[in-house]
């Protein structure tokens, strides 16, 4: 296709993609706050349109409309970029998750991904991930306050050890699917196997990589059990303890839409992606491969919500030492483990 | 198409600027920062060799290069910590014990 | 000439990143610019055609390495550099010195030199190959460096640790611990 065709076509895609993400940010707080409400044998938000579902509405009415405060002791240039670099890195990796297959629009074909198909897709993701760091870090030390500066240092080092195991759970998907492109190794789990059993990551073989992956990204996100950086009742509110209305929002919107692409991330590599039963019509058939997949981020993300209300925080130095003495042989287990079996 | 000697004044470019920042700081951090800038530099230059003789191990040695970057920023910073906690300065010009 | 007008794009940012990191007198501002100057180093990388070296140049050196740096620097708290005296004839004569040698030495190279022209995407460097001539032609070096690491993490280790941090009480405090966060509260 000409050049012109593929930037309109990509800026179609980019636009609805951000679209949907920060649709799917509002909502996963409703969401957060009803399922939290409903673990506490309370209701969560009712008021606000039928099941509260214009809540996020309020919400947003509500951090744009709060003063917005600069103490006069902080440091002003990096107080000001610390939430726009959150965000920005929080939303920049979904140019490369692919959502489903090709499709064939009016004679153009495109793939469901906004940057089609990097050799290197996996390894931009662990980029951005670990650029992310930058944001909490530069947002507590500008804020020139011990709360802040305390609860930073905690998060950027919990965050720094915790990329180590998550990238090694990575790999062991990586050898079984030969290649860093996250279309392939979606395409590697199609088919099933024994019969039935869909030839997702998780159930063939890297199970002990999925719960992996799964604890370094609780601990990567700064959510509950990990989330003693930003514990209310340890640090006040640790990082973003000096930011208001707008600030905050950003930093709040970083979280979930980290969330989010974490999730993305877990569906991809280890529960098969866009795969599930295909049936119908063509443009069903179009369609189903994007249902499925938002099925499994939904589930991902109350998963996310549930252990949040389930499990307790752990202690600074528990966190520490389970992601370094635990965590760490572990992926390395599992990834001398996948290499002999797939060699042999 | 970019001739090569535009990414090499590049790298030079940037390990000058390493030089001068390793020449003229004094915070002993930015003196540290200056040694990746030129590290950085180098790699760009074999970067760009790579490509231009189509020989894939300068893409390689970049690698080691960011290899023993990283362990000198790691043993650096560390001694950093330590002088910072008996001379409770990051002034190069201030750990001047030794000198006669 | 799309190439030539990428290379200029990320070139300058490069270079003013460069500039900026002697120019500035707090660390953490410096060590701001040398992530720029990294991550448009990775642009040049991709447009060298080197992809797995971008990435990991900004997993490891970005991501990693000047996070560390960042860590350092917040932790110590410390603060703007004192101005030293700095000489105005130097300054008068350095600056438009250098500049006009960088010019000479750059048309000088370009107009003469043969050297030959590079494309874009010029060695395509994926992982698959990389990793070819790692495990099997540069095989000892790799495994040299990799115990390189770790005496570098026993050294960081021993040199970081606290004076009797082996013979200390778990979880209690000592005196300099103690100074130290209080001082980190404290104003810049």
């Amino acid at each position: 296709m000409s050049i012109t065709t593929f930037i309109i076509v990509s800026v179609i895609k980019s636009v609805a993609v951000i679209f949907v993400l920060l649709t799917a940010v509002a909502y996963s707080v409703w969401l957060e706050r009803k399922v939290t409400g409903h673990i506490q044998n309370r209701w969560g938000p009712t008021r606000v349109g039928p099941f509260g579902l214009l809540q996020p509405l309020a919400d947003g009415a509500k951090f744009i409309l709060k003063e917005d405060l600069t103490p006069p002791h902080v440091y002003r240039p990096l107080y000001l970029t610390a939430p726009i670099i959150a965000v920005t890195f929080a939303i920049t990796s979904i140019a490369v998750i692919p959502f489903g297959n090709w499709v064939d629009v009016g004679g153009i074909k495109t793939p469901l991904q906004i940057a089609p198909d990097l050799n290197i897709g996996l390894l931009v993701v662990l980029g951005i991930t670990s650029m992310g760091v930058y944001g909490i870090a530069l947002a507590g030390w500008s804020s020139n306050s011990k709360y802040s500066l305390l609860g930073a240092l905690r998060a950027s080092a919990q965050m720094v050890s915790y990329e180590i195991s998550l990238g090694l759970s990575l790999i062991g998907v990586l050898i079984m699917a030969g290649s860093f492109s996250l279309r392939e190794i979606v395409n590697a789990q199609g088919g099933t196997f024994l019969g039935f059993i869909p030839r997702w990551n998780v159930f063939h073989g890297q199970t002990l990589a999925f719960f992996i992956y799964l604890i370094s990204a609780f601990a990567e996100t700064n959510r509950t059990p990990f989330d003693l950086p930003e514990a209310e009742s340890e640090l006040v509110a640790g990082y973003h303890t000096e930011y208001s209305a707008m600030k905050f929002a950003m930093f709040f919107m970083a979280e979930y839409a980290n969330m989010v692409t974490v999730a993305c991330l877990a569906t991809l590599l280890f529960l098969g992606g866009w795969h599930g039963p295909i049936f119908g019509p063509p443009i069903l058939q179009m369609i189903l491969p994007v249902f499925w997949f938002c099925v499994k981020v939904f589930f991902f993300i109350f998963l996310y919500i549930w252990v949040r209300w389930t499990l307790p925080r752990f202690r600074y130095d528990q966190l520490m030492a389970f992601g370094w003495k635990i965590l760490l042989p572990l992926a390395i287990l599992n990834l001398v483990v996948t290499a002999l079996i797939v060699a042999w | 198409m970019v001739p090569l000697t535009c990414y090499l004044l590049l790298s030079g470019i940037l390990f000058v600027c390493g030089v001068l920042g390793f020449l003229i700081k004094r915070n002993i951090i930015t003196i540290f920062m200056s040694i990746e800038l030129m590290l950085n530099g180098v790699n760009l230059s074999f970067v760009a060799f790579a490509a231009h003789w189509h020989a894939l191990s300068g893409q390689v040695f970049v690698f080691f290069v960011m290899v023993v970057a990283a362990a000198e920023a790691a043993v650096g910073l560390a001694i950093i910590i330590a002088v910072y906690r008996t001379r409770e300065t990051l002034n190069v010009d201030r750990v001047n014990l030794l000198k006669l | 000439m799309l190439h030539l007008a990428l290379f200029l794009f990320f070139g300058t940012i490069c270079v003013a990143g460069a500039i900026n990191l002697l120019v500035q007198r707090h660390p953490i501002n410096s060590a701001l610019s040398l992530v720029v100057v990294m991550a448009s180093l990775a642009a040049e990388y991709l447009l060298l055609g080197a992809e797995f070296v971008a990435a990991v140049q900004v997993i490891v050196y970005a991501g990693a390495i000047m996070v560390l740096f960042v860590f350092v620097i917040m932790l110590l708290n410390a603060g703007e550099e004192e101005r030293t005296q700095g000489s105005r004839v130097a300054i008068l004569l350095g600056i438009p010195g250098v500049v006009i040698g960088t010019v000479l030495v750059a048309w000088v190279l370009l107009h003469r030199s043969s050297t030959g022209l590079v494309s874009i995407g010029g060695l395509r460097g994926d992982p698959k190959s990389i990793a070819g001539l790692l495990f099997k032609d540069f095989l000892l070096p790799f495994e040299v460096t990799s115990i390189l690491i770790l005496i570098a993490i026993m050294g960081a280790v021993v040199l970081a640790s606290r004076p009797g941090a082996v013979a200390r009480r778990h979880g209690e405090p000592t005196a300099t611990e103690t100074r130290e966060l209080v001082s980190a509260g404290k104003e810049r």
